[in-house]
């Protein structure tokens, strides 16, 4: 089967400038080389520390920014290629749910018209079947029909996320980039939502690329994980293959370094170096050397490329040309 | 005796819309050198916990009932003088969000220096020398050089250290922690963390963590204390809450949490919201959500009770 989203050597840089960089142009390259495919069906996972490019990445693939460089392929059709009104019908096939509930629901709007805008613009019914289908989606997110005439600001974030999740389902997509949809809401509720989430998946048949910070979370989520550093992609494969046998030391770190909420789980504490890199001063060679606990010489100068280790499995390290160093077996 | 006691806080907000009972009968006690944490959900009363030790609660809001014992001293019949000379000197807090103690127009190394002099007098030279030491004591790379530097020009990491060089300059032997690693990416938290666990073992302080992160309070607490609703409804050691959670509340949050053994598998999850703590209901306040609930619950509000050595438990229906 051809894959529903295929990127390849896909590049943003912003060009940034204020009063504190005294008015100097600088350019950022927030997402550098990367390329990956997802299955029709499937959720891949993509995770990684503020800054390295993950929101940037989900939004190039929806072509709500411009890519630098690259391609992205959607449902077999070369997104950077289609005309205008190709563009706009494709659309519909791709939707996002957004982090804040808070800020991404028009305070102005009662839940109902929320849910229905999409459907409006794309002239896919007319207002009676509209209000219809609104009833619909609330009932498929799990919230009673009578909340189309409430207002955003009466609701908690738990169902405000599910009202994202509703007026996102309007249009029937086949992927929805999903990011960091629960991270803004207490546990209980997160949990929730990340049922929601993989129900309906199931029921759809939807394709999540789901982008969060917390790598318990998309551990949860997904089929296959990608781990983001610094604008690139530097370990990506089968969920329990990055759980269990990591091959990039940033993926060990994270692994580390994410607190478990079961002491029987803890791994040997890795207690990371350095600070959160900045797209601004990006290291030469691999990355993450300057950060990482197993650097040598030729990771300050030669920039590792994604090889493969196992299965669907691939890592960014220098160290995966004599493994055992990388394992410690 | 221990160190610090709370016994049946209560702290209210008096507002247009009702009276928020935001701390509603909280009782527990820090042992010297002891990490305990106060976790639960958004808007449960953790903060207004601590800033009600701290005497720092904002009006409208008000403790109005309840003794906070520091070292047996009733903080709480302390006058304002007396308590500030507490917040000084023995108890010391830290925040998630670091500007809330650090002041942008003065360097980091002033303001560690002007606390060491206020506790300890002596010399502006030496208050400086010290100001350095509590930099490198919390792992501040080039502490004298950043000893000369404002809060903005500091990453998030390091505002995070220089907060707690300054809590920790007088020596405090309560440390309360408000969130301290929430605003932080996780490779910063690990090493915050690991800075909290190795200052409190070096120096033998005690600490409170208030945190919402059950995973946090795995990593860092000797014991922990469930709130909800402004109440405690488990304490216990760490590894009894994560091996042998009896109240319905503590176990529903950590079947809530993605566990490396159930990936992908649904989550269970706690049906509804928490109550609105503007109510006077009668009964436990996780009653209406309980999947244990019978009819007393509704009825009678469970007081917190000794179910095993060291293991309370505000349940009369939780399987022991
Ligand atoms: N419109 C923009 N103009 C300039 N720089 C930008 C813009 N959008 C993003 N960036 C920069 O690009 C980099 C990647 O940002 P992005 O939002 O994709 O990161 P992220 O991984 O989603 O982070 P977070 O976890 O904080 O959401 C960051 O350094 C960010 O500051
Ligand atoms: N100034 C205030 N006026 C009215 N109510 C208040 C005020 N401050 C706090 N509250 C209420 O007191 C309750 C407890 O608040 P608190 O800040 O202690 O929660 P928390 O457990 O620290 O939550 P979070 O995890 O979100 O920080 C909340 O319901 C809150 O709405
Ligand atoms: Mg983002
Ligand atoms: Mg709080």
């Amino acid at each position: 089967m051809a894959p529903l989203v295929e990127v390849q050597g896909l590049e943003k840089r912003f060009s940034v400038g204020g009063a504190w960089l005294r008015g100097r142009r600088r350019v950022i390259h927030a997402v550098d080389g990367v390329s990956f495919a997802i299955e029709p069906g499937e959720v891949l996972g993509l995770v990684g520390e503020s800054g390295c490019g993950k929101t940037t990445t989900g939004r190039l693939i929806l072509r709500l920014i411009e890519p630098s460089a690259g391609r992205i392929r959607f449902e077999g059709h070369d997104l950077m290629a289609l005309s205008p009104p190709r563009l706009w019908a494709t659309r519909q096939r791709m939707q996002i749910v957004f982090q804040d509930p808070f800020a991404s629901l028009n305070p102005r709007m009662r839940v109902g018209s929320i849910i229905a805008e999409p459907l409006a613009i794309y002239e896919r019914a007319g207002a009676t079947e509209r209000r219809r289908q609104v009833s619909e989606l609330l009932d498929v997110v799990g919230l009673d029909p009578a909340f189309a005439e409430r207002y955003p600001h009466e609701l908690s974030g738990g169902q405000r996320q599910r009202i994202g999740i509703a007026a996102a389902l309007a249009l029937r997509p086949s992927l929805i980039v999903a990011d960091e949809p629960v991270s803004a809401l207490d546990v209980s509720v997160q949990a929730q939502v990340l049922n929601l989430l993989m129900d309906l998946r199931r029921r759809f048949g939807l394709t999540y690329l789901f982008i969060s910070h917390d790598l318990h979370v998309v551990l949860h989520m997904s089929d296959r994980v990608a781990v983001m550093y610094l604008g690139e992609i530097v370990e990506i494969g089968p969920r329990d293959a990055l759980y269990r046998a990591p091959r990039h030391p940033y993926t060990q770190v994270l692994l580390s370094a994410a607190p478990v909420a079961d002491p029987k789980l803890r791994r040997e504490r890795i207690v990371p170096k350095g600070e959160v890199a900045s797209p601004l001063a990006v290291p030469s060679g691999c990355r993450f050397h300057p950060r990482c606990p197993l650097v040598f010489d030729r990771c300050r100068v030669e920039r590792p490329l994604l090889r493969t280790v196992g299965a669907g499995h691939e890592a960014a390290c220098h160290l995966n040309e004599a493994p055992a160093l990388l394992t410690g077996a | 005796m221990a160190l610090l006691s709370v016994e049946g806080l209560r702290t209210q907000f008096a507002t247009g819309a009702g009276t928020v009972r935001a701390v509603d009968g909280v009782s527990f006690a820090i042992e010297r050198g002891e990490v305990l944490g106060l976790v639960g959900e958004s808007g449960c009363g953790k903060s207004v916990t601590s800033l009600s030790i701290m005497r720092l609660v904002p009006p409208p809001g008000q403790i109005v009932a309840g003794r906070i014992r520091l070292e047996g001293e009733d903080l709480l019949d302390k006058d304002a003088e007396a308590m500030r000379r507490v917040r000084g000197a023995r108890i010391a807090m830290v925040f998630q969000e670091p500007m809330t103690s650090l002041n942008p127009v003065f360097t980091i190394g002033d303001q560690i220096a002007a606390a060491v002099l206020a506790h300890e007098g002596g010399r502006r030279r030496a208050a400086w020398d010290r100001a350095v030491e509590m930099l490198d004591q919390v792992q501040v790379p080039s502490p004298g050089e950043r000893a000369r530097d404002y809060p903005h020009q500091l990453s998030g990491g390091l505002r995070q250290r220089a907060m707690i060089a300054l809590a920790l300059a007088p020596g405090p032997q309560l440390l309360i922690a408000d969130e301290p690693t929430t605003a932080l990416d996780v490779t910063i938290q690990a090493q915050i963390l690991d800075l909290l666990r190795r200052l409190q073992a070096e120096r033998g302080m005690a600490v409170l963590l208030i945190t919402h992160d059950l995973g946090v309070v795995a990593e860092l607490c000797h014991r922990v204390a469930i709130i909800y609703a402004g109440r405690i409804v488990e304490m216990a050691p760490v590894a009894r809450i994560f091996e042998e959670p009896l109240h319905p509340y503590t176990r529903g949050l950590l079947r809530c949490l993605p566990h490396p053994s159930r990936f992908g598998q649904p989550l269970s999850s706690i049906e509804g919201a928490p109550p609105d703590l503007r109510g006077a209901d009668a009964g436990c306040p996780f009653a209406p959500r309980c999947p244990l609930a019978i009819e007393s619950c509704r009825r009678h509000e469970p007081a917190l009770a000794e179910r095993r050595p060291g293991h309370f438990v505000a349940c009369p229906v939780a399987v022991v």
